[in-house]
């Protein structure tokens, strides 16, 4: 995976930006030296009215767009991942999210997309981080056709919102002209009696090609997409796993506060359920691409079906000595 | 419109208010707030235009304070204006009230919830920023401490004001010389603030922060576009107005006893003696 075709979430992601703008003026872009890796660059062209640059100054932008917000104008604040979920992360919580500001965060080249760069540029944290804060949305979109459809949402809702998006082009999840991002509300890709593997953002196709591989072994998956972690369509999951008895989450976040976490409350509570969750582990990673990192950790359909086959005998071997 | 002996009797008004919530609930910043004071009436009373009963009016002058802990004085001068009812102040302290310790988006008139130190500029410089692109003719106003100055926000954000040369933005600094640990420059050294706002392409101005004779004329100037962004330093003293709390950082956020308020209230009273009675604010926007 690498280059810039026009699969990747963040081409999706601006060119919806943009054509929203177009039509309603009060939409901003804010960015932190940043145009570039988010593809802001025909924004700017086209809008430059509309556009605004802070300079390397994450916490700033934030700031600035909460004043904006105040002032009538729905803003969309694009950077990297990394920063805005770590340095720019009390003006989000308080300068947007308690302030109820109609700020929408879009983290770019999310989770591990920046690969040998290091942990100072993954963000394996930010579901964790956002997902504590009250009010604030956090939608991780599986592909290009879903991103484009969150940002037509965004461009119509008024209330905070954190987005994470990654950087190199991801096999479509989903097809041209399906309909497939309703807020708060979770996609069903596969349906089966065996096992639920729930998945969010670009984790998504490895989830996939994991049921794709245990349907040959005659093992019947659900799939489920969460682009939503918050809200979170909890009736969604918790039918998963009475339905199933064993869930199976996959993300690219670190298996603590993540998508995994989440779910764990939810059915721990409410359906108690054999889970397994597979995502980063509390360690910082090997240099590495994205999707050289993606395979040492398991985030692979093979890996994910092993994992999913693994839980399914466990589970036949407690019944059998039950 | 409010004289500027109108003004100092409010002021001496808000000061009683204040220290009597800070007293009936049990905590609040005694030193802070009352440095601050004269600087918030100026604004809210003669300063600013803005309608009480339409807090988001979209041409009203907008005020940002970010140095957030300063809250008593701040709901002390919004009651005064009619933004919140007089007897909600009694609230104060007392559990589930909207006046929490620090301001909050519940509170008419609140642009932003602060606290944390360092963000009001930021958000001054969004709606300043707004109001260039709008063409508006609405002003914002933020309200910094001076042990805030260490933020390294505030100068990410006094950098990108001059960079869009946000002449209806005015920040001002309540230089009280005093913050929680002690003075201000054996915390962090902060002097030299002129050199170091001028330096950040900012049109600086120093006054007493505590005489409406300076506060109002620095503060209520128009600016043309194409201006840069102006700082005013006030400097002030901490516990302004109460002899014995006047630069004794013990009352940074100390408590009045029962008699401390008293001989408080009883200084206050004989200072007001001296000038006339003040009428209601006007109702004044764009």
């Amino acid at each position: 995976m690498s280059g810039a075709s026009g699969k990747s979430c963040r081409h999706a992601f601006t060119a919806a930006l943009l054509d929203a703008a177009r039509a309603d003026r009060r939409i901003l872009a804010v960015t932190s030296d940043a145009k570039g890796s988010v593809t802001l660059g025909e924004f700017e062209k086209q809008l430059p009215r509309q556009f605004i640059e802070t300079g390397i100054a994450e916490q700033n932008a934030v700031g600035i767009a909460a004043g904006l917000a105040r002032s009538g104008k729905r803003v969309f604040v694009c950077g990297p991942a990394c920063f805005y979920s770590a340095r720019a992360f009390e003006q989000v919580k308080n300068d947007v999210a308690y302030a109820g500001a109609d700020v929408k965060i879009v983290g770019v080249s999310g989770g591990v997309s920046y690969g040998a760069l290091g942990s100072t540029h993954h963000s394996l944290h930010d579901i964790a981080a956002y997902r504590a804060i009250p009010g604030l949305a956090v939608i991780l979109p599986s592909d290009r056709h879903q991103t484009r459809q969150a940002t037509a949402f965004l461009a119509g809702y008024d209330r905070p919102a954190y987005v994470r998006l990654g950087r190199a082009p991801v096999p479509d999840v989903y097809e041209e002209g399906s309909d497939c991002f309703t807020f708060g509300r979770a996609n069903t890709i596969r349906d089966g009696g065996d096992c639920a593997i729930i998945a969010t953002g670009e984790a998504v196709f490895h989830a996939v090609a994991a049921a794709d591989r245990l349907s040959t072994r005659g093992i019947r998956a659900t799939v489920m997409d969460i682009p939503c972690i918050k809200p979170l369509d909890g009736d969604a999951i918790l039918d998963a796993a009475r339905r199933t008895g064993a869930v199976i989450t996959v993300e690219e976040h670190s298996v603590h506060g993540g998508l995994g976490a989440a779910v764990a409350e939810l059915v721990s509570q409410h359906c108690p359920t054999r889970m397994r969750i597979i995502g980063f582990p509390d360690e910082y990673a090997p240099a590495g691409s994205s999707a050289e990192l993606f395979a040492h950790y398991g985030l692979t359909g093979e890996r994910i079906a092993e994992q999913a086959s693994g839980l399914l005998e466990d589970a036949h071997d407690r019944g059998v000595k039950r | 419109m409010m004289t500027t002996e109108d003004l100092k009797r409010v002021a001496i008004d808000s000061r009683k208010a204040l220290l009597t919530m800070i007293h009936r609930a049990g905590g609040g910043h005694t030193g802070g707030s009352l440095s601050s004071l004269d600087i918030l009436v100026a604004l809210y009373c003669r300063v600013m235009r803005y309608r009480p009963d339409e807090p988001d009016h979209p041409d009203r002058d907008r005020f940002v304070l970010s140095k957030g802990h300063s809250v008593e004085g701040y709901y002390s001068v919004l009651a005064r204006v009619g933004l919140l009812p007089e007897w909600e102040l009694d609230t104060y302290g007392s559990f589930a009230t909207r006046l929490y310790g620090h301001p909050t988006m519940s509170v008419p008139g609140v642009e932003a919830p602060t606290g944390a130190l360092g963000h009001g500029l930021s958000i001054g410089v969004g709606m300043a920023l707004a109001g260039v692109i709008d063409r508006a003719s609405y002003r914002v106003y933020v309200l910094m401490g001076d042990g805030e100055q260490a933020e390294g926000s505030v100068w990410e954000a006094a950098m990108s004001a001059s960079h869009y040369r946000l002449h209806n933005l005015t920040a001002i600094i309540d230089y009280n010389k005093l913050q929680i640990s002690g003075d201000v420059d054996s915390v962090m050294t902060i002097s030299s603030l002129r050199d170091r706002w001028t330096a950040f392409g900012w049109d600086v101005v120093e006054i007493d922060g505590n005489d409406m004779d300076q506060i109002v004329p620095a503060l209520d100037e128009r600016r043309s576009a194409g201006l840069p962004p102006k700082l005013v330093i006030a400097h002030t003293r901490k516990g302004r107005g109460v002899s014995f709390m006047e630069s004794n950082p013990i009352w940074h956020h100390r408590v009045p006893t029962d008699a401390e308020l008293a001989t408080a209230i009883d200084e206050l009273d004989a200072a007001r003696a001296t000038t006339g009675s003040p009428q209601r604010h006007e109702e004044r926007v764009g």
